[in-house]
C-alpha cells in the first residue's frame, strides 16, 4: 500500500462526489408533478419511471457498492464458492418475470406503496403486515450500514482516515460528509435522487469494469497465468483450518451449498423492500417484463467483477481485511487518475442503494406502523413528513451502527437480514397467486422460520469467529450443507400448509380480501388503475 | 404457447442449480476455466430465454385479448 493520501485520486473522487450532489438536489425538479406532497411522488417517484430509467435504478439498487467490493473478496479469500452471486443473479430475472408484474398491478389499483400494504389488504391482517413491515426494516438497516463499509474501504485505500492512531473525528470525517450530502437530498428529493444520480453511478461502473476486465489482464500475462496462479494461492494449505484455503471449481461437498445458496438469495432478493420500491415507480407492467430480460446485463458485469478477484490474487494483493482486496488492486495496477474514477464508480454505488433503501425503510414505517398502528387518520402529505423524516433517522442509525460496532457486526446482521426477508416470500408470492393459506398460519410459518434462521446462523463458527461464522450448515434430514435461509423458508412453508390445514378444518376467521382476481392483471390504462400524477411542467422525455 | 414459456423459465434453473454439470475446470476458454464461463454463458442465453418468454407471453395476452373482445360483441 503506498504511504499518505493519494491526491490525485481523490480530487477525481471528489469531483465526482460534488457533480452528483448537484444532480441530487436538481433531481427534484426533474419530472416534478402537481401534488409533490403524497407519498407516491417522494417515495415512489409519481409512480412514472419508464423502462430506462427503471432499469438503471433497479441496476443502481440491487448491484451496491457492498456487491462490488464483497463478492470478488469473497471470491479472492475462498476461490469458486464466491461465484454464487452470479448464478443467484442469473434465475433470479425468470423468477420476478412470473410475480412482480402481478405486484405491480394490484399495487397500482389500490395505491399500496410497501409490500406490506398488500398483505394487509390481500389478508386483512394488521398482524401480518407489521411482520412483513418490521422483517423488512431489519433487513434493510444492516444493508444501508453495509453501504457505508463500501464507502470506508475505498477511503482507507486513498489513505484518506485510513490509520489507526488518527483522531476518531478526523478519520470518520469524511463518511460523515459523504452521509450528511446523501442524507440532505434524499430528503429533498426523494426517489427521484437516486434515479437520476443511478445513470452517472453505472455508467462509470460500465467503464471501470471495462477496462479493468481488458487492461488488467494483460498486465498480469492473460488469463492463463491468472487462473494459473490462483490455483497455486487456492491449494496452499490454511494452517489455522488445515485445509486448502479455496478451489477453481466447487468441489463435490461444496455443490449443495452453492446451489441452495443461489436460490435462497434469488427468492430473497425481491422480498428486499428497495427492490419492490424500485419496481412500484416504473410506470406499467411492460416496463417491469422488459426490464427482467434487459437486468442481466449487471450479472454479465457483475461476473467479470468477480473474476478480478483472482486478478488481485495474481497481483500479488495481499490485504488481512478481503473488502480492501478490490480497492487495493486498483490502486496497484491503475494510474492515479484512473483509480480515481475506479473510487467514485465505488463511492457513488453506495449512495444510490443507501439512499433507496431508506426511503423502502421509511415508506415501510410510515405506511404499515405510523399509520396502521399510531395515527390511523393521517393525510397523504403528513405521510410523506413522517417518511422523510424516518428515512434520516435510518441513515443515522445505520451510520452510527458503522462507526460504533465493528464492521464484522454489519455484515453479520446482513447476512441474517437475508434470511429474515427470505422468510415473507411464501406472504408475498402466495398471496399473488393464491388466498389458500390461513393469515394465521402465514405468521406462523414466519416465526417458525425466522426462529430457525437466527438459531442456526448463530451456531455457525468460522477460524475467525464464534458466531455468525457464515450463512451455511448442514441442513437437518438431508446431510449435506446447505443454505440456512433456504432451510427455514422450507420449513416456513411446511408449517404454513400445515396450520392452514388445521385452521380451514376448525373455520378460523379467513379475514377480508379487499382485492379481486382482476387486478393481478391489471394495466396501465385500464379502469381504476391510477395513472401517473400530472406533470406540473413538460417532463423530459426518454 | 404457456408450456414454452415455462420451459424458458425454467431451464435457467435447472441448468444453474445442477452445480455438478459444471463444476469443473475444462476445457478452458482464453485460460478461464469451465466453471466461470459457462455461467457468464448461461446469463446471455438466460437473457435470450426470457427475452423469447417475454415476446410470447405479449402475443399470447394478445391472442386472447382478440379472443375476448370477439366473443363479447
Amino acid at each position: 500500500m503506498k504511504d499518505g493520501v493519494n491526491g490525485v485520486a481523490l480530487g477525481v473522487c471528489i469531483f465526482f462526489f460534488l457533480a452528483v450532489t448537484v444532480m441530487g438536489f436538481l433531481a427534484a425538479r426533474w419530472r416534478r408533478a402537481e401534488n409533490e406532497h403524497s407519498l407516491d411522488e417522494w417515495g415512489l417517484g409519481g409512480r412514472s419511471f419508464g423502462t430506462w430509467i427503471t432499469w438503471f435504478l433497479l441496476g443502481g439498487d440491487l448491484y451496491t457498492a457492498y456487491t462490488f467490493v464483497a463478492v470478488p473478496a469473497a471470491i479472492y479469500a475462498a476461490g469458486a464458492a464466491g461465484f454464487f452471486a452470479v448464478p443467484y443473479t442469473i434465475i433470479v430475472y425468470p423468477l420476478i418475470f412470473t410475480f412482480l408484474p402481478r405486484l405491480w398491478s394490484v399495487s397500482h389499483r389500490h395505491g399500496y406503496v410497501t409490500t406490506s400494504d398488500f398483505v394487509r389488504g390481500r389478508f386483512g391482517s394488521k398482524g401480518l403486515s407489521l411482520a412483513v413491515a418490521v422483517t423488512g426494516i431489519l433487513a434493510t438497516m444492516p444493508y444501508i450500514a453495509l453501504q457505508l463499509v463500501g464507502i470506508q474501504a475505498v477511503l482507507d485505500v486513498m489513505g484518506v482516515g485510513g490509520g489507526e492512531n488518527t483522531n476518531w473525528f478526523v478519520k470518520d470525517l469524511p463518511l460523515l460528509i459523504a452521509f450528511g450530502v446523501l442524507a440532505a437530498y434524499t430528503y429533498s428529493s426523494g426517489l427521484r435522487a437516486p434515479a437520476l444520480i443511478a445513470f452517472v453511478k453505472d455508467t462509470l461502473i460500465y467503464i471501470v469494469i471495462a477496462v479493468a476486465i481488458i487492461y488488467i489482464p494483460i498486465k498480469l500475462g492473460g488469463f492463463d497465468d491468472i487462473f494459473a496462479k490462483a490455483g497455486q494461492a487456492f491449494s496452499q494449505v490454511n494452517p489455522a483450518t488445515g485445509k486448502p484455503r479455496g478451489a477453481l471449481a466447487p468441489p463435490e461437498a461444496g455443490q449443495w451449498t452453492y446451489a441452495t445458496l443461489a436460490l435462497g438469495s434469488a427468492l430473497a432478493l425481491f422480498m428486499y423492500p428497495h427492490s419492490i420500491t424500485a419496481t412500484l415507480s416504473s410506470r406499467n407492467r411492460e416496463v417491469i417484463r422488459r426490464n427482467t430480460a434487459i437486468l442481466p446485463l449487471y450479472s454479465l458485469m457483475l461476473g467479470l467483477l468477480a473474476l478480478l478477484g483472482f486478478m488481485a490474487i495474481a497481483a500479488g494483493v495481499k490485504v488481512q481485511n478481503g473488502q480492501l482486496a478490490i480497492p487495493q488492486l486498483f490502486e496497484n495496477m491503475f494510474p492515479d487518475w484512473f483509480a480515481g474514477v475506479a473510487f467514485a464508480a465505488i463511492a457513488i454505488g453506495a449512495l444510490v442503494p443507501a439512499a433507496i433503501m431508506s426511503i423502502a425503510a421509511a415508506n415501510l414505517f410510515t405506511r404499515n406502523i405510523y399509520k396502521d398502528f399510531i395515527k390511523p387518520d393521517a393525510t397523504p402529505a403528513e405521510e410523506t413528513r413522517v417518511s422523510k423524516i424516518v428515512s434520516l433517522l435510518v441513515k443515522v442509525g445505520a451510520l452510527v451502527f458503522v462507526l460504533t460496532m465493528d464492521k464484522t457486526v454489519a455484515i453479520n446482521f446482513q447476512l441474517l437480514g437475508g434470511i429474515w426477508i427470505l422468510q415473507t416470500f411464501p406472504a408475498l408470492v402466495g398471496g399473488l397467486f393464491t388466498r389458500w393459506f390461513h393469515r394465521w398460519a402465514l405468521i406462523a410459518g414466519w416465526a417458525v422460520g425466522m426462529i430457525y434462521g437466527t438459531v442456526a446462523a448463530y451456531g455457525v463458527a468460522s477460524p475467525t469467529q464464534k458466531h455468525f461464522g457464515g450463512s451455511a450448515k448442514e441442513i437437518p434430514g438431508i446431510g449435506e450443507i446447505g443454505y440456512i435461509g433456504m432451510t427455514a423458508f422450507v420449513l416456513n412453508v411446511v408449517v404454513t400448509v400445515v396450520l392452514t390445514f388445521v385452521l380451514k378444518a376448525v373455520k378460523a376467521p379467513e379475514g377480508t380480501d379487499e382485492t379481486v382476481p382482476g387486478d393481478y392483471t391489471a394495466d396501465a390504462g385500464d379502469a381504476g388503475v391510477e395513472a401517473e400524477l400530472p406533470p406540473a411542467t413538460a417532463g423530459t422525455s426518454h | 404457447m404457456r408450456v414454452v414459456i415455462a420451459l424458458c423459465l425454467v431451464a435457467p434453473f435447472v441448468a444453474m442449480l445442477w452445480v455438478g454439470s459444471y463444476a469443473k475446470i475444462d476445457p478452458t476458454f482464453i485460460g478461464i476455466p469451465f466453471f466461470y464461463w459457462y455461467q457468464m454463458l448461461w446469463v446471455l442465453i438466460s437473457t435470450a430465454l426470457t427475452m423469447i418468454a417475454y415476446k410470447l407471453w405479449q402475443r399470447d395476452q394478445r391472442a386472447r385479448a382478440d379472443h375476448k373482445g370477439g366473443a363479447a360483441e
